[in-house]
């Protein structure tokens, strides 16, 4: 496992480091700064740092790239967050007449944790994930890329390994940058199947029509759900494969539902689906996406219980994806350290491209291109109807 | 507007024209001169309206044939319209019903215009208020746009221009099947039949957020029959920003010494209690909080305040709710920051984490951080209608969230009796969740009946400490911010008649909140 054994106390000395050599501030800044299209956006950006100590601060802001470089270099923050795009810079905000300092616009965000699926895990629980429930997060990720990309139309989504149990989506289009607080919530809500706190046994309700949301979204999660365990006859009624059933979920809520459902001699027609949707369909954290100033972990941010660097992750590759596999400071620090391979002389690697962060700096890499062409066409188009040559 | 006494009431032409509609946006003030005392009959007489519609909304399923009922009766008995009958010019009903009582169509819609106006200028200054005020007055409107014929609805739409793009029989073709399964209401006859409108799905959030349609590409389709969300949404961004306007130009209006009063009121009275005086602080030890969590507190906060021991921790939704409960009982920030210390500690925060992490927010709640808003505790109305509780939460309302066979066991296990549980879970399946409530703390203090309509956690409490005798200090708030501004009337002679009078619709109003 190339994590390096990474210890959570020499933070202090990998993260000057990190934010010297690793940091990809050039393609950072390149992102929030979208094009330079709109006045001010990465000045007015709020970031908020939390520093050795636990100590927290916000309403950063920067007025250049080199600025956040010099800044971040001198704070070595263990923790990024990044927050809205405000009516003036953040970090003036107490100059500012009350009332008139507000949230703009930011990107449409996801936060997808792993204890949000506790009650239906039994390989581990909190914290914890392992192999087997991290299909869950893959499963998220494919439903919803799917459903943000072909019902709602957005065609710039980042996602990011969150660097211990999830995963966040950043939606980066400017349709999605300018929503209001309203509009993220109804999207939240639209995208929300699975309801209910401590008292509710049964999740997921499925009445007819089925819509055509739901059917896309079953789709995704029966080709990754184990086949053999819900096969077209009465699940609990063959031995192997109630087993198998068990095996993914705590025995009490099923045989609750088993109970309830016979009880009432009132089998539901969606029950099978019902039972894979409460087990596998996303869970999100409606309260992160509601907000428009709400502050969200950065991308190529640390986490410092792990050490893993919160990389994003291709979705060409995410069946593969490994979050154990994701580097951790330790490792790509030492990895500076190491003579390059193949080379003649000790030659060392100069920055992260030579490093195991380069694959994922290279995929933000043609993230940002993508959003560069996209903004490139619209003002073509702009341009256009002005009738401008 | 200017108030020298009564003139030609229906105005200019325009106005006339405008109320020939059944309904309108309420996009132009009214340009008339109206009597204070119309003035102030009009507004009071919207309000107990508004006032209805949000107790309609919290008792009964919006717009059930029950709760229609009981609007339309409201609307008679306040002489507001409620019939999109046709009207002509001269001021005539239509031919087919005879002559009536009382005012004509004309006036009542005339009442309707005028009334929304004089709220806007009670309601604009706060946002509380503010989405109060949006949140009735939008029931309303799509309770009278239902009511209208379809022509009368196509007629409302072109005339207040509201665009969008019709898609084309090729398009419907294709995507038939999405459109028949995404909505209850349509077959695939009436894909066939109906006309379908591409909407970006900004413009069409409650159908977005209910999943109530299909989406594509960014585009929401809808059927003709739904066009109504998107003139809702509508109605709600204009008047937001009528509102926000509405603001500014308010020290004109509060520079009127006749008016001043009367808009005060009106913003009071909606609020009613709000538990934020704290005249019991210290009142209560931290070690009465479990013995009285058995005798005194509503479920919700029972349930609260038996998970926090058990787990040693709330997220955020119950942290809020139980600990602004707390602060209206009477805690202190002091008590408070050393209660919730004591119990995390237990579990997995350490002493220096809740520091860092928890105390902040415990004193923001008390008004010491931020923006310094001293919150109010919630309100059954806030606890029932927003931020439902999911995975990991204890907050909300166990009459409206749990699940019925949960919620009957833990009755059970508090020792309810079979009858009263059944009287209680009868009162939920009728979502009458309060009354619920309300039956659990007859049940468990022994009463026939309370003298009290339970609206908030902390009167729950409040009563129940007074039942239990230990409550001899804490007094009832209602009267006092009323009082006060009565005595706070205009002085002058000319508005010494005007103070009678308001002191007497007042007396009127206050009446009319302690019913309900």
């Amino acid at each position: 496992m190339p994590s390096s054994d990474y210890d959570p106390a020499c933070l202090p000395d990998l993260l000057p480091l990190y934010y010297r050599r690793l940091f990809p501030f050039s393609q950072y800044h390149r992102w929030l700064n979208y094009g330079g299209v709109q006045k001010n956006y990465f000045q007015n950006r709020e970031f908020s740092f939390t520093l050795k100590d636990d100590i927290y601060v916000r309403y950063q802001s920067f007025n250049t790239q080199n600025e956040l470089e010099k800044e971040m270099q001198r704070m070595n923050p263990y923790k990024i967050d990044i927050g809205a795009v405000y009516s003036h810079r953040p970090n003036q905000h107490n100059t500012v007449k009350s009332g008139s300092f507000q949230a703009l616009e930011k990107e449409l965000v996801f936060d997808i944790d792993m204890t949000d699926y506790d009650d239906v895990r039994s390989c581990c629980s909190a914290a914890d994930i392992c192999a087997r429930c991290w299909t869950l997060m893959t499963i998220a990720v494919r439903v919803l890329d799917r459903a943000l990309r072909e019902d709602f139309g957005f065609r710039h989504l980042l996602w990011v390994y969150s660097g211990r149990r999830g995963v966040h989506c950043w939606v980066c289009d400017e349709a999605a940058r300018k929503l209001s607080a309203a509009a993220r919530s109804a999207v939240a809500e639209y995208l929300s199947l699975v309801k209910g706190g401590e008292e509710t046994v049964k999740k997921v309700v499925l009445s007819d029509p089925i819509h055509p949301f739901i059917k896309e979204s079953l789709a995704v999660v029966e080709h990754y759900f184990p086949q053999y365990a819900l096969q077209q006859q009465d699940l609990l009624s063959r031995k192997d494969s109630v087993d198998k059933v068990l095996a993914l979920v705590p025995e009490d809520i099923l045989l609750f539902i088993y109970f309830s459902q016979y009880s009432t001699a009132k089998k539901g027609q969606h029950f099978e689906k019902e039972i894979m949707l409460q087990y596998c369909y996303p869970r999100l954290d409606v309260n992160v996406s509601k907000g428009v100033n709400h502050l969200l972990k950065s991308p190529f941010s640390v986490h410092p219980k792990t050490g893993r660097v919160s990389v994003p992750i291709d979705l060409r590759e995410l069946d593969k994806f490994d979050p154990f596999a994701v580097p951790t400071i330790s490792l790509i620090c030492e990895e500076l350290d190491r003579p390059k391979a193949g080379e003649e002389e000790e030659e060392k690697p100069e920055d992260a491209t030579e490093t195991s962060l380069a694959k994922y700096v290279k995929h933000f890499d043609q993230f940002l291109d993508a959003l560069a062409r996209s903004r490139k066409g619209e003002l073509l188009r702009q341009s256009d109807l002005q009738k401008e040559f | 507007m200017q108030f020298t006494g009564r003139r030609n009431k229906f105005g200019t032409n325009l106005q006339t024209e405008l109320y020939l509609q059944p309904l309108q946006f309420y996009g132009q003030p009214p340009l008339e001169n109206i009597s204070l005392s119309e003035f102030e009959t009009f507004a009071v007489e919207r309000l107990k309206l508004l006032k209805t519609v949000e107790n309609l909304g919290v008792s009964y399923v919006k717009q059930s044939e029950q709760y229609k009922q009981k609007l339309e009766k409201e609307l008679k008995n306040l002489n507001f319209s409620y019939r999109p009958d046709a009207v002509d010019k001269d001021n005539k009903e239509s031919s087919k019903k005879p002559p009536q009582n009382g005012p004509s169509e004309l006036e009542k819609r005339r009442k309707d215009h005028i009334s929304h106006f004089i709220l806007r200028l009670a309601y604009c200054q706060t946002e509380d208020l503010r989405r109060w005020f949006i949140q009735q007055e939008v029931d309303l409107f799509r309770y009278r746009f239902n009511e209208l014929q379809p022509i009368q609805k196509l007629e409302f739409l072109h005339k207040n221009n509201l665009q969008y793009d019709a898609i084309s029989v090729e398009e419907k073709k294709n995507l038939k099947d999405n459109l028949v399964s995404s909505s209850y209401a349509v077959s695939g006859i009436k894909v066939e039949l109906e006309e379908f409108y591409k909407v970006p799905f900004q413009d069409a959030l409650d159908l977005v957020r209910t999943r109530k349609v299909y989406l594509k590409d960014g585009f929401a389709y809808i059927p003709h029959q739904d066009i109504v969300t998107i003139v809702l949404n509508d109605f709600r961004t204009r008047l937001s920003k009528a509102l926000a306007l509405t603001a500014r130009s308010l020290p004109a209006v509060h520079s009127d010494e006749r008016l001043q009063p009367l808009l005060n009121h009106l913003s009071h009275a909606y609020v009613g209690q709000d538990y934020s005086i704290q005249k019991n602080v210290g009142k209560i030890s931290l070690e009465q909080i479990d013995s009285l969590s058995g005798k005194s507190f509503p479920l919700c906060m029972r349930k609260l305040h038996q998970a926090l021991r058990e787990n040693h921790h709330l997220r955020h939704g119950g942290r809020m709710q139980y600990g602004l409960f707390l602060k209206g009982i009477g805690l202190s920030l002091e008590q408070a920051l050393q209660f919730w210390r004591m119990e995390f500690t237990r579990g997995k925060v350490d002493a220096d984490k809740f520091d860092k992490a928890y105390a902040y927010s415990i004193r923001h709640m008390f008004g010491k951080e931020g923006k310094r808003t001293d919150y109010t505790p919630y309100s059954c109305m806030k606890v029932i209608l927003s931020n439902p509780p999911s995975q990991g939460d204890y907050h909300g309302c166990p009459f409206r969230h749990s699940e019925p066979e949960l919620l009957k066991q833990k009755l059970q296990f508090y020792k309810v009796s079979p009858s009263g549980v059944s009287q209680i879970m009868e009162l939920v399946k009728g979502m009458h969740y309060q009354l619920a409530c309300q039956k659990y703390f007859e049940l468990t203090h022994n009463v026939e009946d309370t003298s009290f309509s339970l609206s908030h956690p902390n009167q729950y409490f409040l009563e129940s400490q007074k039942l239990l005798g230990g409550g001899k200090d804490i007094k009832r708030e209602a009267d006092t911010p009323q009082r006060s501004q009565e005595n706070s009337a205009p002085r002058g002679s000319s508005a010494a008649d005007a103070s009678e009078h308001l002191a007497e619709t007042t007396e009127d109003l206050d009446a009319f909140f302690v019913d309900v």
